[in-house]
């Protein structure tokens, strides 16, 4: 890989995050929403305060977060702030930073979304490989099949039909939460096998939610690659069907799902996200559905563009990762 | 992608020219079509579903305080009602026409938008065509949906209508048929009988409409398709979110309000199951409809048994 195209791409990712920023700058703006007026207003329906005291806090706080200043002066100090990582503070939790919140609920949705998505990848690539594959036997084709349905399924559907099924119905795994109520998190067997049973539904909502678009693509990639001169090249020369499979076929028809991985990051972590939500799990997701309902602004840019800018950089690492799959794209 | 067009006429030569009538020869053609077949048999019993219920049920009973309210699925509450008092069968009927609406509103914008930017892009080139390729380049690593959670946050909650949330939807959607439709007129912009046209004296408003919108139409009804599909998706998910139009009983907004007043622990699981079984139903429909659609245009995926 040469370095113009790194620069290249780096290049871009810049963009990309300036205009996710930018965006998230204005909007809010625009509107006619007043994240503050509405958070003392609220406050004020609870503790009395004059209207014309409500003023005065509002003229403080504006003069305090700089809003007072300029469009352009704002959105300077904005995109240097951004710059240094700093996403202001929650409204809810005020002294809490919006980083630190992210920070807290980072571990619990790469966890999550990490091992979810590489078995997801791996179990339908290689159904839809093996589906697509003349020589498989004939069940794994019907096996294959439902997988169709599933496509139209989000995680979050599956999740809530599953809370049903096996958690409300079968009383097997517990409704929600990431661990039992009354459980305080330590290092301890009791604590870890009780949050891994929390785990199970949430990870198996993302897993078959996401697990049918990979064996359909991939089952229409394979159907190409059977034909391709290639593979009967290989079949000609004497070559077992399993080194065929692995090598000529299973290789080939991976490339361009790996391209179609980078491209699904974002939808991926956003219904991550939602699954969260449903399961009331500390993650990322989780903490963006109660931001929402507490309208605790800040939170919402934060989460927003924290995960925006994951899911570019991703995307562009991913790419940058492709030429190891691929000698055709080194050499170029 | 010459390929394509030309298995598309291909496709509609033989209906015209042997002696079946059209409808056993569509009819033979979704025997072997399975998820085309399938799609289409659920959205019709959906729309038969949709339909019968907007003329039977009382639009009222899908809204709060209209019934008893907890009522487990009976005789009398097929879908039973929810802690609202909201009569579950009228909120599900009232819901998916909603669904529809905003899926069919916010995809024909979407795909209108980018049939006419592609179009402009593809067509004159140049500056413009630099500067509306990398704007969608720019926005498309950028997930949609949230940019969306930010501006359906920032409208007033009283605001937030149907028609909002289909205009929240498409302001981050017309990127994708933009660059199909950029790539299509690219294409068809050198092709011969554009040069002959051009030769003859036709101006590009006639160019445009008499001889590349024709053959475009295949591709602008794909985008439509695949636009619908993610209008429902993005409504739902902001909807479930509790950015929805919170008065509206959408199937989104159902399942958030299920979520809040915590119906599995309360014993109500009928209220999140029924609106999350229809929405699994309208979206594996309209996948099924993709799917087999991607079958009709693209023969190297069409299956051979």
């Amino acid at each position: 890989m040469s370095l113009k195209i790194l620069i290249k791409r780096l290049l871009f990712l810049v963009l990309v995050v300036w205009a996710a920023s930018t965006i998230t700058f204005f909007i809010p703006r625009i509107s006619s929403r007043n994240p503050i007026r509405e958070r003392f207003a609220q406050l004020a329906r609870i503790g009395g305060f004059s209207p014309q005291d409500m003023e005065i806090i509002v003229a403080s706080y504006n003069a305090k977060f700089g809003l007072d200043k300029p469009l352009w002066a704002q959105y300077l100090d904005y995109m240097s702030s951004i710059a240094r990582f700093d996403l202001g503070v929650s409204f809810n939790q005020y002294p809490k930073t919006v980083a630190a919140m992210i920070g807290d609920a980072l571990p619990w949705t790469i966890a999550l979304l990490f091992v979810t998505t590489i078995l997801s990848f791996i179990i339908g690539n290689l159904l839809g490989a093996l589906a697509a594959w003349p020589r498989s036997p004939q069940w794994l084709r019907i096996v294959s099949a439902p997988f169709v349905l599933l496509q139209g399924a989000p995680p979050v559907l599956v999740g809530i039909l599953l809370i049903f099924f096996i958690a409300f119905r079968l009383k097997l795994l517990p409704l929600s939460g990431a661990h039992s109520i009354g459980i305080v998190p330590s290092w301890s067997w009791k604590y870890a096998v009780d949050m891994s049973r929390h785990q199970v539904l949430p990870a198996l909502s993302i897993i078959l939610g996401t697990v049918g678009g990979w064996v359909l693509s991939m089952r229409g990639m394979g159907v190409t690659i059977q034909g391709e001169d290639y593979v009967l090249f290989a079949e000609h020369k004497g070559l077992t069907p399993s080194i065929i499979f692995r090598d000529y076929y299973l290789r080939n028809a991976l490339l361009p799902q790996v391209t179609g991985l980078a491209l699904a990051m974002g939808t991926l972590i956003v219904s991550g996200a939602l699954v969260e939500g449903v399961y009331g799990l500390p993650g990322l997701g989780g903490v963006l559905g109660a931001a929402i309902t507490a309208n605790d602004f800040p939170v919402i840019y934060g989460i927003v563009l924290f995960i925006t800018v994951g899911v570019a950089t991703l995307m562009v690492l991913v790419e940058l990762l492709y030429p190891l799959l691929d000698p055709r794209v080194r050499h170029d | 992608m010459t390929t394509t067009t030309a298995a598309i006429s291909q496709m509609a030569q033989p209906t015209a020219t042997l002696q079946p009538g059209r409808l056993t020869l569509v009819l033979r053609y979704l025997r072997r079509n399975k998820s085309l077949a399938l799609g289409l048999l659920i959205m019709f019993l959906l729309l038969a579903f949709t339909v019968i219920g907007l003329a039977i049920v009382d639009h009222k009973l899908a809204y709060p305080l209209a019934v008893k309210p907890k009522q487990p699925p009976s005789l009398q509450y097929p879908f039973g009602t929810d802690f609202f008092g909201r009569n579950l069968l009228a909120a599900m009927v009232l819901g998916m026409w909603q669904t529809a609406l905003i899926g069919v509103i916010a995809g024909a914008l979407g795909t209108l938008v980018g049939v006419v930017l592609g179009f402009m892009s593809a067509y004159f080139g140049g500056l413009l065509d630099m500067g509306i390729k990398g704007i969608c380049q720019i926005l498309t690593p950028i997930p949609a949906f949230l940019i969306q959670i930010i501006i359906a946050g920032s409208i007033d909650r009283r605001d937030v209508t149907i028609y909002t949330m289909a205009f929240v939807v498409v302001l981050l959607a017309w990127m994708g048929p933009t660059l199909v439709i950029r790539s299509q007129v690219l294409t068809m912009k050198e092709r011969q009988y554009v040069a002959v046209a051009k030769l003859s004296g036709m101006g590009d408003l006639g160019i445009i409409f008499g001889e590349i919108l024709p053959n475009l139409l295949p591709f602008i009804v794909a985008a439509f398709v695949t636009q619908v599909f993610g209008a429902v998706f993005a409504s739902f998910y902001l909807a479930i979110l509790g950015l929805g139009p919170v008065r509206e009983p959408l199937l989104g907004n159902l399942i958030w309000a299920a979520q809040g007043q915590g119906a599995f622990f309360n014993g109500w699981w009928w209220w999140p199951v029924i609106p999350a079984s229809a929405m699994v139903l309208i979206l594996a429909s309209l996948a099924l409809v993709n799917v087999g659609l991607d079958e009709v245009s693209n023969p190297r995926i069409r299956r051979t048994e």
